[in-house]
Formats: structure tokens, sequence, C-alpha cells
């Protein structure tokens, strides 16, 4: 299988921390990913709790019960299951963000890059500006400006604002990166060529230019999840990602945080940890495609 | 090179002017900016009086004027959920937040460099690898749960140092500080460990990274066929080429480290301007959200000037006309 | 007694695909005062030799066998602090780029002075006095005055003529010169060449001088050392070499330098390419270029043998004593 004999291949099998790495994100991924028939309970059916059960502390902690491993929170949620369902939000709210950044910026760079022009300063001009703002100011910045807009109805679009605000402050990079390779690109030859003959220019980009391209914007993907991931779970435990009804790790952490005092750690803990398993995993996943893909270091 | 000087300011004007455009949308068009600049407390009759002398059908560029020349004196008018004058607000809660941001900066020096330089001259040793590992999980956790995880451990568990507000401060001639007390001093540990870190790693990487680079060079090689020690050669030569670019990031990360306050503020509740921000955020308060982003971005503005001419002085290849 | 003696020297150079021979049992000597050329293709191994001299060859390149003497010293295998001695002071070197071989944060006078007071027991004051005596040997004009100045105020051949001081700085008995002029504009070349060989025998050193452009060797070296994947195949007297090459090699070389005198048509070259370190043949690495090949060639390596005072040859067939190659003088 050409797969397998590929330098991709061989770098990843020297590089046993990235086979961990990827045995973490999978099962991070799946967990998520089939949440409802994994995790043992259902947190947030309000039925099915029992607050007699609130505040209990992991299995191996004296007074934890089998049934909740992890413990419970104030209002008898096991946390085992709000961790499943809440990475479940997290990689959802994280991995749109990244599909749509990479699309917004990918589409922008190649237009860029192709038109050339005013555009192309204006464009460039654009991502000097953002760059030079750090990412989660202009997260809340447009977080603010989604809720003073949308008045009280600001909760049930939270999650479309939280998206919106993500994605605006991912595309930069990826606009830079393939604008960067069409104008290398679009002064070859065979560019100037395809132009003569008539080939249409979104063509053009689509099929010559974009596979050029497609190395980078992956290891940049790859990185950028586990930034999205962060920059929500930060928006959120700031208050202004996802809302206590529907949790992300974020959220999870910041309703645990009130309890760290009285003693009930696990409830902030557990999040936590989930949240850095995934960012580590997927960070060493895209440091090793971002060194795998470097011709430089063959 | 004055030329230049010239050309950066009118550069920086620029972008001061588009930021005072976005905030002036904001402030104009996100809400009503007649209960922004009056606040809400008012009668009926006072709200009418100013919204003819504004005259929101006036055009355009005169409205924007008048808000440059108010934002210019610091005017952004009253903040929706605490009533007092944005400008007010946001000076008391200065102090605090470039305090720890500086705390944090120096910290983060004090701390990579070192370590990076360690890291690259020994880059065999299990030290060395403990540090770059750290490091990737430094990058890999999200400040504020360096924050909670740093209370727990020394707030919660050891009880060493407190977790919560600024403890006791001294008024200096209108400037509130907790340097001077072991309290202020004491409550000002976490929080600028915390906001430090990912400046840390980032040193951290970047120093070795570049200290390998520079190592690598003809001019190191012709220095070790000199005979030069290694000593020389390791701080004389190597350290101060790594330095250069060393120096620029971490100044431009000095703006950043005020942004990044916003979420340490948070978990300590330190009374800072970016405790402020996510507040008027939650609460849809736009004069203090304009005001801190006119704010911030002068601070940016500021460092980015301070870093080129800085580059300029360390630099002798950019000081002559070429 | 040579200057310097280099017996038997091997260097390897370990790699994921298995370890490469780099050096070959290199023998070599260079007497106190003389110019040694050392010349041959891209990758023969010239600057590998020059710097396993002076210690400083590449990770994980190193030493595997031979030795080197300094006036009869081993310094070969030396600890690293008794190896820093030797470096400038007694041993000196040069390199390609004067662009990149400079430290451009630093003024000319800071690094010469460093060098100076590195290795010569005298005042600031006196180092400054000596760098500009240098500055002034190797040709700068207001030499007190650019003292100060950066490196980047220099052009290209004021550059390497720092460097050349540089290296002369702790008047070292020998100097290795790895491609002197390779990086500079044509026009120039000859210039600095000149006075290296000039400001080399003002100062009594000895030159290394590394090079593929023959012209110049025959420009400037008492003898020649001709490198061939990794092994010297012939060495000799500048006039013997160019005049009356015995090795195959040597003599396509020589072919290969233009000569005013000379009615060739067209330059001759060696047909085909140096074999890689990871790809030799059997017997003589040359053989499969060689017109000369016997079936011996394929099979054996050949030795370099001593044939008169000053020359050496390594060949199973070497072209005879004294034939002039009448074929490219004709």
């Amino acid at each position: 299988m050409r797969w397998r004999d590929s330098d991709l291949f061989h770098s990843f099998s020297k590089t046993p921390i990235a086979w961990v790495a990827l045995a973490v994100a999978s099962v991070c991924v799946l967990g998520a990913t089939f949440a409802p028939w994994v995790a043992p309970h259902n947190p947030f059916d309000a039925a099915s709790l029992h607050l007699s059960d609130a505040l209990l502390p992991p299995v191996w902690l004296a007074q934890g019960q089998w049934t909740y491993l992890l413990g419970t929170d104030d209002q008898g949620r096991d946390i085992l299951s709000a961790l499943l369902y809440g990475s479940r939000i997290s990689l959802s709210v994280g991995l749109t963000s990244v599909v749509l950044s990479l699309l917004l910026g990918v589409s922008l760079g190649l237009w860029s890059g192709f038109a050339g022009g005013w555009l192309d300063n204006f464009i460039m001009r654009v991502c000097d500006v953002m760059l030079s703002f750090p990412s989660i100011l202009v997260a809340l910045l447009i977080s603010g400006v989604g809720r003073a807009f949308l008045g009280s109805e600001h909760a049930s679009f939270s999650f479309v604002v939280l998206v919106t605000s993500i994605t605006l402050t991912g595309w930069v990079q990826y606009a830079r990166t393939v604008r960067g390779a069409t104008l290398v690109e679009h002064k070859k030859e065979y560019v100037q060529a395809a132009r003569v003959i008539g080939v249409s220019g979104p063509s053009i980009m689509l099929h010559h230019i974009l596979p050029n391209v497609m190395g980078p914007v992956l290891v940049l993907a790859t990185l950028q999840v586990a930034t999205a991931i962060i920059t929500e779970a930060t928006l959120s435990f700031l208050g202004v990602g996802t809302p206590p009804t529907s949790p992300s790790l974020g959220t999870l952490i910041r309703i645990g945080n009130d309890f760290l005092f009285s003693g009930e750690w696990w409830i902030t803990v557990f999040p936590g940890l989930m949240l850095i398993l995934i960012a580590l995993s997927v960070n060493v996943i895209g440091d090793w495609l971002r060194d795998a893909l470097n011709p430089k270091l063959h | 090179m004055l030329a230049f000087i010239f050309q950066r300011l009118i550069q920086a004007a620029w972008v001061m002017l588009a930021v005072a455009f976005i905030a002036f949308l904001l402030f104009q068009y996100v809400g009503d900016p007649v209960l922004f600049m009056l606040g809400q407390d008012v009668t009926p009759e006072k709200v009418n009086e100013l919204r003819s002398e504004l005259g929101l059908d006036q055009p355009f560029f005169v409205q924007f004027y008048h808000f440059v020349v108010n934002a210019v004196q610091g005017d952004f008018g009253i903040s929706l959920r605490l009533g007092g004058k944005v400008s007010t607000l946001i000076v008391n809660r200065l102090p605090a937040t470039l305090e720890l941001a500086v705390a944090a900066a120096l910290l983060a020096l004090l701390l990579g460099i070192p370590l990076g330089v360690y890291v690259a001259l020994h880059r065999q040793s299990a030290m060395s690898k403990l540090l770059m590992t750290a490091s990737l999980v430094g990058v890999s956790l999200p400040t504020f749960l360096i924050g909670i995880l740093l209370i727990l451990i020394f707030a919660v568990w050891l009880g060493w140092l407190p977790s919560f507000g600024r403890g006791e401060v001294v008024q200096l001639w209108g400037w509130s500080s907790g340097l001077l007390t072991i309290d202020g001093l004491k409550h000002l540990a976490l929080p600028a460990l915390t906001l430090s870190f990912f400046q840390l790693t980032l040193i951290l990487r970047l120093v070795r990274a570049e200290m390998l680079e520079v190592l690598r060079t003809d001019y190191i090689k012709f220095a070790r066929a000199r005979g030069l020690s290694e000593r020389v050669i390791h701080f004389q030569h190597a350290l101060r080429n790594t330095l250069v670019p060393v120096i620029t990031v971490t100044g431009l990360q000095l703006g950043s480290l005020i942004a990044f306050a916003i979420i340490t503020e948070t978990v300590f509740q330190w009374p800072g301007m970016g405790l402020l921000f996510i507040q008027a955020v939650t609460y849809a308060d736009i004069p203090v959200m304009a005001a801190y982003l006119c704010l911030i971005s002068l601070i940016f503005v500021v460092i980015n000037l301070v870093v080129d001419l800085l580059y300029f002085w360390v630099d002798p290849r950019l000081r002559s006309d070429h | 007694m040579s200057l310097l003696d280099i017996k038997n020297l091997s260097v390897d150079i370990p790699t994921r695909h298995g370890v490469l021979h780099a050096l070959k049992n290199i023998d070599l000597h260079i007497d106190a005062g003389e110019i040694l050329g050392v010349v041959g293709e891209s990758g023969a191994g010239k600057s590998l030799t020059g710097a396993a001299i002076l210690d400083l060859l590449e990770p994980p390149g190193r030493v595997v066998g031979g030795e080197i003497r300094l006036s009869g010293e081993r310094i070969s295998g030396l600890n690293p602090q008794a190896m820093r001695q030797i470096r400038g002071k007694r041993i000196g070197a040069i390199f390609q780029d004067p662009l990149t071989s400079l430290n451009p944060l630093y003024s000319i006078g800071q690094q010469l002075t460093q060098t100076i007071l590195t290795h010569l027991p005298m005042t600031a004051a006196q180092a400054r006095q000596r760098a500009v005596e240098l500055l002034e040997d190797t040709g700068i004009p207001a030499a007190a005055e650019r003292l100060d100045q950066y490196p980047h105020q220099f052009s290209g051949g004021m550059r390497q003529r720092v460097v050349i001081a540089l290296a002369l700085a702790a008047e070292p008995e020998l100097i290795i010169a790895d491609e002197p002029t390779t990086a500079l504009d044509v026009s120039i070349q000859a210039q600095i060449i000149e006075l290296l060989v000039r400001v080399c025998r003002q100062h009594h050193a000895a030159v290394l001088l590394i090079t593929h452009d023959m012209g110049v060797i025959a420009e400037t070296s008492d003898r020649v050392a001709v490198m061939y994947a990794g092994r010297v195949v012939e060495t000799g007297p500048v006039e013997q070499i160019i005049e009356s090459p015995r090795h195959p090699y040597t003599r396509g070389l020589m072919a290969s330098i233009p000569r005013a005198e000379a009615q060739v048509e067209r330059l001759q070259y060696v047909p085909g390419n140096m074999p890689r370190l990871s790809d030799m043949p059997g017997g003589c690495a040359f053989h499969p270029r060689c017109d000369r090949a016997m079936i011996d060639c394929t099979s054996l390596v050949p030795l370099l043998e001593t044939c008169s005072a000053r020359s050496q040859l390594a060949c199973w067939n070497p072209l005879p004593l004294g034939q002039a190659s009448d074929e490219e003088r004709a």
C-alpha cells in the first residue's frame, strides 16, 4: 500500500508519542461523539437527577459511589457523563469553527492572491491589524456586540455568536499562507498559459493552486483545532460561551470553580483534565504533522 | 531615522483612527448613544436636548468627528452597568492591570531566557527534555486552568497564598500600588505566575530555537576557528544575536499580556481593567467596551513604536541608511 | 620536519542509512612558509580535511583513525581546552563567505581586539593599535577610522580582507583558507588571492589553500595535492602537477584550465561525475571515468606512494613520467 511506504507513515511510526496522542485523541473524540450511548447517565435530563446524590466525591474517596465514578455536582449530575457531553459540545464548536475559518481564510487568501491590486492590499491590511490583536480580545468583542445586538434574545443565539467569534479570529492564518502560495504559483508559466487559453480564474485556483497549499493548511488546521477548543473553553469560562443548559467543558469548569474552596474539587478538576488531554493530544499530532511535512528537516 | 519615526507615527495615527471608527460604530449603532452619554437615569428633556444637540441627523463624519474629539479627551460617556463615567472607571482600574502585566512580563523574561539558553546549550540532558515537554504542555494549557490549578494547590491545599483580590494597596499620587506591602505582593504572586506562564513557554521555545540557529552560523564557526572560549562564544556572540529577535517578540507580547489579563483577573477577581471589560461584555455595556478597545489599541500602538525604536538601537545594520 | 603532518587520517559520518567514509587514509604535509593547494571537485573531502585539522568537524562526523602533528606535536585527539589554544594562535582559518563570517552586531574593531586579546598578552590599547596595523596590512584604507564600523558597512572584498586580518591576528604559523574567493566578485578574486599570499608570506605563515579553481592554484601554490572521493590521489610541486601530471584525474583537471597560450578548440573535461560517498565503486574510485583503467583498478584501491621527495601518487596505471600531455599541447 503506497501510504505505508510514504515518509509520513515512516515518520509517524518512529515517533511513539504521536501514537499515544492519536490514541488519546481518538478515545476522547469517540467518547464525545457517542456520549448519549456511552455515558452512564444523562446529566441534562432534570427528571433523572436525584438531589440526594449531590456533591458526591469520586469513587475512590470515602462516600463515593460506583454509579457516579467521578462524583457529582451540586445538582446531582454525574461528572463523568457531564464530561462526555461537555466534550461533545466543546469538540463540535471547535471543529465547526475550524472548518468555517478554513473555508473563509482559504477563499479569501486565494482571491486576494489571485486578484492582486487594492483588494489584495486591503485584505492583507485587515489581516495585519487582526493579527496584532490577541484573538481572545477579538472574540470577546464580537461576543459583546452580538449580545448587544440581540438584546434579550442572545441566549438562544449563543452558539451562533460563539462559533462566529471563534471563526473570525482564526481565518487570518489561512488567508496569509494561501495568499503567499497563490502569489508564487500565479507567476509560474502554467498558470499564465492557462489564463491565455481562457481557463477561468476560479478553475485555476481550485485545480492548480489549492493542491499545492493543502500541506501547510492541514498543519494549520490541526493546530487550530486545539486553539479553537481552548478559545471556546476560555470564552465559556468567562461566561460568554455556551450556557449552563448545554455546557461545554469550559462552562463546566466555571460552574465547578465556585466549589473549589468548599472542598469539592472534582467538579472543576475533571473537566479541566479532559480539556488538557484533548488539547494536548491534538497539539502533539499537529506538531508531528508540521515536522513530518517540513521538507527542510529531511 | 527621523523619517522612519515620522512614518511610523503616521501609521500609528491611521491605526488609531481605524480603531476609533470601529468604536464609534459600536457607540452609535449598537444601542442608544444618547443613553451612553448621559446614563440611564436622566429626564426625557435632557435626552431630547442632547439628541438634537448631537443631531443624529447630522452628517456621519461630523458625528465621527465629535466622537474622536471626545475620545481624545478621554470622554466615553457613562457606563450602562455602573453609572459612573467610563474614563474614571478605567483610570481607577489601570494601575492594578499594569502592575500585574509588568510583573508577569518580568517573570516570563527572567525565567524564560535563562531556561531557553540552558535548553539550547545542553540539548541532550534530561532536564532539557523535561523542560521542552513541559513547554509543550504549557502551550496546550489554557490560562484559566493554570490559574485554577495554582489556586487549588497553593491556596486551597497548602494555604500559602491568597487567591482573591489585590490585598493591601498604598496610594502614591493617585496610583494605587500593591507592590509596597507584603500582603499586596502575596496577592500578586499567583496571578502574576498564571499570566506569565504562556509568555514563559513562548520565550523559552523562542530563545532555544534562535540560539540553535545562531550557533549554526558561519560567524560562530569562524569565532571558534579563532580560538575564542566557549563562554565568550555562547554569551557574547550567540546570546546577543539571539536576544535581538527575542526582544521584539517579547515587547509585542507585552500588549497581549494586558489583554490576556482579562482571563487572569477573572479567575482571581483581580480588580483591573480586564475584569471591568468582561463584566461589560456580559452586560453589553457598550461605552466601556468601546473605551477599552481604544485604550488597548493605544497601548499596542505605543508598544509597537517603542519596540521598533529599540530594534534600531540594538541592530547596527538598521542605523545607517542602507 | 614539516610544520603540519597528516598521516592516515580517516573521517566517518554516521547517517540513518549507514556509515559514510568521508575521508580515507589521508596523507598530507605542509612545510613552514609553504603554500599547499588542495584541489578537487565539490564533495571530494577538501573542506572536511581542513575542518578535521582544527577539530571543527560537524557532528556526527568524527575522526576514526590517523593522526595530525603540528611541528611534531600531536594535535589530533587533544582535549577541547588544549585545542582551543591552538585555534587562532597557531592555526588560523578563513572561510568562504565573508558576509556571514562576521558577526553583524559587533564592530570589526571589537571582533579584532577580542581575538587579539584572547591569544596575545597586551593591553586593550595595544590590541587596538595592532588591529589598525592588521587592517593596514590587508589593504583597508583609513584603517583607524574604519575600526569602529560594522561589517555591513564594508563591501564584499573589504570584508574578506577583514576576515584575513582576523585570521592573522594572533600570528599563526598556518592558515587554512577554505575557498576564500569563491563567494567574491570575479573582478576582485585575483586581488584577494594575491593579498592572501603576500600577507601570509609577510607574517611567515604557511597556507593550506582549499579550492576547486585550478587557475588559483596555478597562480599561487608551491605544491599541490589532488583529492578525489575522500582520498589524496596525487601530490607534487605545482609545475610538475600542471605540466606533467601522472594521475589520469589530475590530467583531466589540468586540461580544464583555460590557458591563453594553448590553442585548444574546446575545453577538455572529464566525463561523468564523482561518485557519492554512499555509492562508491569497488577498487579505485575513479576507474569508471578513467580511460586508462585496468582490471586491477576495479578491485584494488591504489595506495598513496611516495615517488620523490616532494611528490606522491595513488594509481595502478599512471601516465608515464615526463610525458607532457602532448595531445593537449597540440
